[in-house]
């Protein structure tokens, strides 16, 4: 690939997610199918790519480590995708956060223009010892569904360590999702994931969420919303096990039905300290008729009300979890 | 001249009459009140004028600007002019108080939103950016809803029971704000079995049963309200003492 061709692939990436402008300071990578096509990054960020064989399709590994003690002030922007119509895109990712460092990514993954598309995530976190890892996902697709998006992560908190992850896929047709996260916690740690999906047409969406927290007053939420229409249907497992006295967890699952959509959700909730404490909640439910009425008595019609409350659902996510 | 006419409105549901054989006048540009005891469809009244769902099946007829309204759904009534502020004002999540009060507002503007909340009490400052879901008090979500209405500037408003679940001194800011409502032009109809709040209106309408019993200027209503309204036989019946009080 020439650079010429490299700077073009970047700059078709960046359009799709609205073309963001990064400041002095940011860092940012582009990842094209398998290959880095865009990259600028700060002192103490340490960023290594290498392109893999995969079959029918473009892989990459990514390893990001950021040393002891050091604090990337800025956000570090990270932008995976394809604007071709097929392909299949594996991204190996691996993420150090040695003792007290601490990062902030701002990630997007976007297919635009996607008709047949695989994004295959496999990441691992390791975060340090009071390291301090905040991770934002926004997927962009096109609106015709055609991607098959399946994240698996796997996570290690160390003692004092805070790791927070916000994934959404809001925009365009889900398609096929498949999430599956993990997480191991020790003591004095703080986990935090959540996760805001639309579900529409056809789109199936599979997550997983699971957290052990293993040591004395760890804290987990595992937060996700979703919002369903048409013929899609969502299946949601959240498991998290106390496991230690003080460890302190709560599940909080929330999903709005329309039309023929048809969402599950199973919480599994297990303590096995009597001095640990988890709290669950879920509803499932269509849109609330009296929010509804509420909004229509005001004059939005029935699809502006609901759009409202949609939204309200996703942006509904600077409240404080009650741990 | 009427805004809103009710001509036989009866309303049954299962073996139940809830209203019956309602026919009134809602004149243009004032205060009005329908009052009665607890239980006696004053609720079911609104709810049958904005049209929502449950209250749609009914017999007789809604003229509002002398047109029928009874085929039109809840927003088509409300941009019409129409709307209706539910005692308990339904919960939010994730939508600030700013932008609930926007998406109603007739002028949008930051300026327009931070009016509305200071003309019930509440600082623009300390609650612009709060959610309108479980965090707000009772009164401060009543007064949420109240300035997203100042701010509709609706031809017609329906208050169901205005003062309920509202501290004194707000309760004091909501009578001034019907008045500027009234000011503007807004009609005004309050829903309410306290001998307070009916004091705030021009006109009113004693409702028992389900069957209107009494019209006429409050003046007039107030001192019936007081000593009649118990024919109405119902376990919520208004409390002596507050109406002793008139
Ligand atoms: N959805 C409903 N289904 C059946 N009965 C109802 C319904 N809503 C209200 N009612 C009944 O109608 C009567 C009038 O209620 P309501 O209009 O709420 O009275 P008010 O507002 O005057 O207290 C009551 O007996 C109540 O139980
Ligand atoms: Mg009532």
């Amino acid at each position: 690939m020439t650079e010429v061709e490299r700077k073009a692939l970047a700059a078709e990436l960046l359009k799709s997610i609205h073309a963001p402008h990064y400041g002095p300071g940011e860092s940012h990578v582009e990842i094209h199918g398998g290959k880095v096509v865009g990259m600028s990054l700060v002192e103490g960020l340490e960023v290594v790519s290498e392109s893999m064989d995969v079959d029918d399709g473009e892989g990459v590994r990514v390893r990001i480590r950021v040393p002891q003690g050091i604090k990337i002030e800025k956000p570090v922007h990270l932008c995976f995708g394809m604007v071709g119509e097929r392909g299949l895109q594996k991204i190996e990712l691996d993420v150090e956060l040695e003792d007290r460092a601490s990062v902030m990514f701002q990630a997007h993954c976007t297919f635009p223009r996607a008709l047949d598309i695989s994004h295959l995530m496999d990441a691992r976190i390791v975060v340090g010892e009071g390291a301090r890892y905040r991770y934002v996902e926004k997927h962009i697709h096109g609106p015709s569904g055609g991607v098959t998006v399946v994240p698996k992560t796997r996570v290690k908190v160390k003692k004092g360590g805070q790791f927070y992850n916000e994934f959404y896929l809001i925009e365009g047709s889900a398609g096929i999702v498949e999430i599956d996260y993990e997480v191991e916690s020790e003591a004095e740690s703080s986990v935090d994931m959540r996760a805001f999906l639309y579900g529409k047409s056809n789109d199936r969406i599979k997550i997983r969420e699971a957290a052990r927290l293993n040591g004395e007053n760890a804290v987990t939420a595992l937060i996700t919303h979703i919002a369903l229409k048409d013929t899609a249907q969502a299946d949601v497992l959240n498991e998290l096990y106390a496991l230690a006295p003080g460890a302190r967890g709560h599940v909080d699952c929330k999903e709005i039905v329309q039309g023929k959509a048809v969402a599950r959700a199973v919480p599994v909730v297990q303590v096995e300290h009597p001095a640990a404490h988890v709290t669950h909640e879920a509803a499932i439910g269509s849109v609330d008729s009296k929010q509804l009425q509420t909004l229509m008595a005001r004059g939005l019609t029935e699809e502006e009300a609901t759009d409202l409350i949609i939204r309200g659902l996703f942006s509904d996510k600077d409240w404080e979890v009650p741990l | 001249m009427s805004i809103l006419s009710l001509k036989n409105i009866t309303l049954v549901k299962g073996e139940k009459t809830i209203l019956h054989d309602i026919t009134l006048d809602i004149w243009e540009g004032y205060v009005h009140a329908v009052v009665g005891p607890n239980g006696a469809g004053k609720s079911s009244l609104a709810a049958v004028i904005m049209g929502l769902s449950g209250f749609r099946d009914i017999t007789g007829d809604i003229l509002f600007e002398n047109r029928s309204i009874v085929s039109l759904s809840v927003d088509a009534r409300a941009r019409l002019g129409i709307t209706l502020a539910w005692q308990e004002p339904a919960r939010f999540e994730g939508i600030s108080v700013f932008e609930y009060i926007r998406f109603s507002a007739k002028r949008k503007t930051l300026e327009d939103v931070r009016k509305a909340l200071q003309l019930l009490g509440l600082d623009p400052d300390r609650y612009a950016r709060r959610k309108v879901d479980q965090t707000l008090s009772g009164g401060e979500r009543k007064r949420v809803e109240l300035a997203a209405i100042a701010a509709m500037e609706p031809k017609l408003v329906l208050l169901d029971e205005p003062d309920s679940g509202v501290d004194i001194e707000a309760v004091e800011r909501i009578f001034a704000m019907i008045q500027a409502l009234k000011e503007k032009g807004t009609t005004v109809v309050l829903i309410t079995h306290s001998a307070e709040v009916l004091k705030q209106a021009d006109h009113a309408f004693l409702l028992c049963n389900g069957s209107l019993v009494r019209k006429g200027e409050t003046a007039r209503i107030l001192p019936y309200f007081a000593r009649e309204c118990y024919p109405c036989v119902h376990p919520n019946a208004p409390v002596l003492k507050e109406v002793e009080a008139v």
